[in-house]
């Protein structure tokens, strides 16, 4: 087992990402400086969140050309599991991996609370086991939106892998924290080896963050 | 050579910061408002003298970065 943390200026979840990865699979995940320009064999890379060139511009697009992102580009083509999280999730958006944008939140304030989740999608390697999950989220920009040709080609093709909802699964106005389409929060490519994910699992990931249920997407995708 | 880009949600897209400042002003007593966009405004110098290629580097560069296409559209102009 093999796993890669992408690290850019102002990433902030790269140490918890590697530490959920340790833990849960027993392997130490290598660290990927975003000036480098190769990535050695891998089973996962993670483009972790934070405020990477501190969201200039708009969020996630300036790490979007930086060097290692030809790399992950080409491996996410490849096939490689590629999880992007929160602003990981914009930098895969603006790398062109996943579809959408991620525009500010329809609350205009920063949203830092638990939601709860629950998957669409139920055979992608991240998704196969998932079940209604509470995590974290902390973002101003989560609000997704694609166009409406684009929305119907995600959900025909069973591309969105996680939805904001109630305890009991339901999906609705009152359980949309920043007006994402659908309820959006996390989509997949279309081969579903890429996620990208507004919530945060590697902070729900052990008994001392309160809650282990973000543990369940990497022990698919790492067991 | 310098060059105007204008950065604008798209009209099917909504802006909640242009209605937030809609607000704002018709509280200020601007009555007569209807609507108000945000946008972005961005300037570039280009050490080139020929329009063409400046607008057309431009054009691509609000395509590759400065602008996202699927909520944004963006307007060139040389000086």
């Amino acid at each position: 087992m093999k796993s890669h943390v992408i690290v850019f200026p102002g990433s902030n979840c790269d140490r918890d990402v590697a530490v959920a990865i340790k833990n849960i699979s027993g392997h130490q995940p290598q660290m990927v400086w975003h000036k480098e320009t190769s990535i050695d064999q891998s089973d996962l890379i993670v483009v972790p969140g934070g405020f990477s060139y501190g969201d200039y511009l708009r969020c996630g697009a300036m790490a979007s050309t930086s060097p290692i992102m030809h790399d992950v580009v080409k491996k996410a083509k490849e096939g490689v599991p590629v999880l992007g999280i929160c602003n990981g999730f914009q930098i895969l958006i603006e790398s062109g991996l996943l579809d959408g944008a991620l525009m500010r939140n329809s609350s205009l304030s920063f949203i830092c609370r638990d939601i709860l989740i629950k998957p669409k999608n139920q055979s992608s390697v991240f998704t196969k086991n998932a079940q209604v999950a509470k995590m974290p989220i902390a973002h101003n920009e989560g609000n997704f939106f694609v166009t409406s040709q684009q929305l119907k080609k995600i959900q025909d093709n069973d591309q969105i892998a996680f939805q904001y909802c109630d305890e009991n699964g339901n999906v609705n106005e009152h359980t949309n924290p920043n007006g994402s389409l659908e309820n959006i929060a996390g989509i997949l490519n279309e081969k579903k080896n890429v996620l990208g994910m507004m919530p945060h699992p590697e902070r729900a990931a052990e008994l001392a963050h309160g809650c282990e249920d973000g543990k369940n997407i990497f022990e698919s995708i790492l067991n | 050579m310098l060059a105007k880009i204008y950065i604008t949600l798209k009209k099917d897209v909504l802006d909640p910061q242009g209605s937030v400042i809609a607000n704002s002003l018709r509280s200020l007593g601007f009555n007569n408002i209807e609507d108000v966009r945000q946008g972005k405004f961005i300037e570039v110098k280009l050490n080139t003298e020929n329009k063409m290629t400046a607008n057309k580097q431009l054009n691509e560069m609000c395509e590759k970065l400065l602008a996202n296409l699927v909520i944004e559209d963006y307007k060139v102009e040389i000086d």
